[in-house]
């Protein structure tokens, strides 16, 4: 330790923290018990007026299975996926960087252009697909594909994430472990099923943590992909906060919407995190 | 042998699924409008830059990729500095209620925000912030301090508590001591939590979207989801419009991907 206050270094990032993150939640809960429409100066206190509101509402229960599939599915796959790609990753070979380096380009490139990237990929005439495929699937435009082709491009974004942390879960394993386990004569799967998996737990749990945390508040990859359409099949929670909001700028109850987002995630987080305390004990 | 062979075709197998979206823009970009029209063949036949050119000179393009360099450049020194600062300050110095800070930064990284645009917005509104680069600074720089200061604490952990002792001795002050002994000591992690904080500000949408109007303030992505022309979709340009965005994204994951990963995985597997 150097001696001196650390205070001073510290409350500086602390401080930006509580003004930009801490007080606007908090005030999402204040504004959540109005009704407010800045546009006509329209501010008074209605209690839980918006939360009863929200029970009755068929748009938010749509939004909020929709995002509950998607968060489900679609983390569910990237898991899969990603431990598939760690295994690999983990193999010997040559050109490991840049091999590495096309693995992380889903995970670099913006969310917004991966979306668009995927929407023409997807165009009915003209996109890959379809093409490829011989076929005239109207990916974006039927409920049930619109959905599915969000999850689909989702897990080609983020499963380069999981991969990467189960990658270096995978390193963390100490060779001589597996080593002792195939001179006991314990067989390819055996290995993996009975000391891999086990002693990779703690890094599934980060990743489902961080994934499902992300995927629940999933806004520009569905946003910018489908708008949420067609007929609101794809509006997640997020994006029908963000339209309440800011195109029928209704602030008291879109931060309702924006409070259950918060409450959602902070359960899912809760949850995970008592997990872990068990997993690493 | 065969085995080899299988590990080199599920590896091939597996560079081309993350690679073949975007390789598929590259060639989109470079096609002709007639081209554009039909699928096959694949490549184009008459590569062309009209795309890029037609983006650069009826879009104000120029400002915007202006915009999103400013703003992610300011985010990245800003998260940067304040991070290395309050990652030494928890891992170097006296200070109370270490653990519970450290709780609370990793509680507010989990933050929606989404859950914080109505309050933002307002304020942002009030101060006259609206349309400006310090609306985006100053979000992205505090929505990207967790990862920064969880980053910068585990590398300047590894900093030899010795040597500072040493040059507490030699008289260094605290900030001394960290300027010119830790920060040095600790540049690796502080260039790693650059280049992640700089991906992610260049890739913001959603602040992006809600506090920008015009081309003064708008960013790439918010340009690029806002791409519409006035008969069809441009696919031609909006491909152009996304190599122009990737591509500085795409030199910092070829040259730095040994980082990335050293980056990612710090800020995750430690917590």
């Amino acid at each position: 330790m150097a001696r001196g206050n650390g205070v001073w270094f510290v409350w500086p990032a602390v401080g930006l923290l509580g003004l930009v993150t801490v007080f606007p939640v908090l005030h999402v809960f204040y504004l959540s018990l109005q009704r407010r429409l800045p546009i006509f100066q329209i501010s008074r206190f209605v209690g839980a007026e918006n939360y009863l509101f929200l029970l009755e509402d068929d748009r938010f229960w749509n939004a909020l299975r929709n995002t509950a599939y998607f968060t489900a599915v679609s983390v569910a796959g990237e898991l899969f996926l990603g431990l598939g790609l760690a295994l690999l990753l983990n193999r010997s070979f040559r050109l490991k960087g840049p091999v590495r380096a096309a693995v992380l380009l889903p995970w670099a490139i913006p969310t917004v252009v991966s979306a668009r990237m995927w929407e023409w990929m997807y165009h009915t005439d003209l996109g890959l697909f379809n093409a490829l495929l011989g076929a005239k699937i109207n990916w974006l435009g039927s409920p049930f594909w619109a959905l599915h082709a969000a999850i689909l491009m989702d897990l080609w974004k983020t499963a380069p994430f999981a991969a990467i942390l189960l990658f270096a879960g995978l390193k963390m394993i100490p060779p001589e472990l597996l080593q002792a386990a195939r001179v006991d004569g314990a067989g390819e799967w055996a290995v993996f099923r009975r000391i891999t998996l086990p002693l990779l737990r703690p890094a599934i749990l980060v990743v489902l943590l961080f994934r499902a945390l992300d995927a629940f508040r999933v806004f520009d990859a569905l946003y910018v992909l489908t708008g949420g359409g067609p007929a609101n099949a794809t509006e997640t929670l997020s994006i029908y906060a963000y339209k309440v909001l800011f195109q029928t700028l209704q602030f008291g109850y879109g931060s309702a919407l924006a409070a259950i987002v918060f409450l959602g995630t902070g359960m899912m987080a809760l949850v995970f995190v008592w997990a872990l305390r068990r997993a690493r004990v | 042998m065969i085995r080899r062979m299988g590990l080199r075709l599920l590896l091939a197998g597996m560079v081309l699924y993350c690679l073949a979206p975007f390789l598929w823009q590259v060639l989109t970009s470079l096609k002709t409008e007639a081209e554009l029209g039909r699928v096959f063949p694949l490549w184009p036949e008459r590569p062309t830059l009209a795309n890029y050119a037609a983006l650069f000179s009826v879009q104000p393009f120029w400002r915007i990729l202006l915009n999103s360099l400013g703003v992610a450049g300011a985010t990245t020194a800003l998260a940067s500095v304040l991070g290395a600062s309050c990652a030494f300050g928890l891992s170097k110095l006296e200070i109370r209620g270490r653990g519970l800070i450290l709780g609370f930064v990793l509680s507010v990284s989990m933050f929606p925000p989404i859950s914080t645009i109505s309050p933002l917005f307002l304020v942002i509104r009030a101060l006259g912030l609206r349309d400006t680069w310090w609306a985006l600074i100053l979000t992205y720089t505090t929505f990207s301090l967790p990862l920064a200061i969880w980053v910068l604490t585990h590398f300047i952990d590894q900093v030899p508590d010795e040597i500072l002792k040493a040059a507490r001795v030699d008289g260094c002050t605290p900030w001394q001591t960290f300027t010119r002994i830790v920060l040095p000591l600790a540049a690796p992690g502080v260039f790693t939590t650059a280049i992640l904080v700089f991906i992610a500000a260049w890739s913001e949408f959603l602040f992006a979207l809600t506090f920008t109007a015009t081309p003064a303030s708008r960013t790439v992505p918010v340009a690029i989801a806002l791409f519409s022309g006035r008969h069809e979709v441009p696919w031609g340009e909006i491909a152009a419009a996304s190599i122009v965005a990737t591509v500085p994204l795409l030199l910092l994951v070829f040259a730095f991907q040994k980082r990335i990963v050293e980056g990612l995985t710090a800020g995750a597997l430690k917590g």
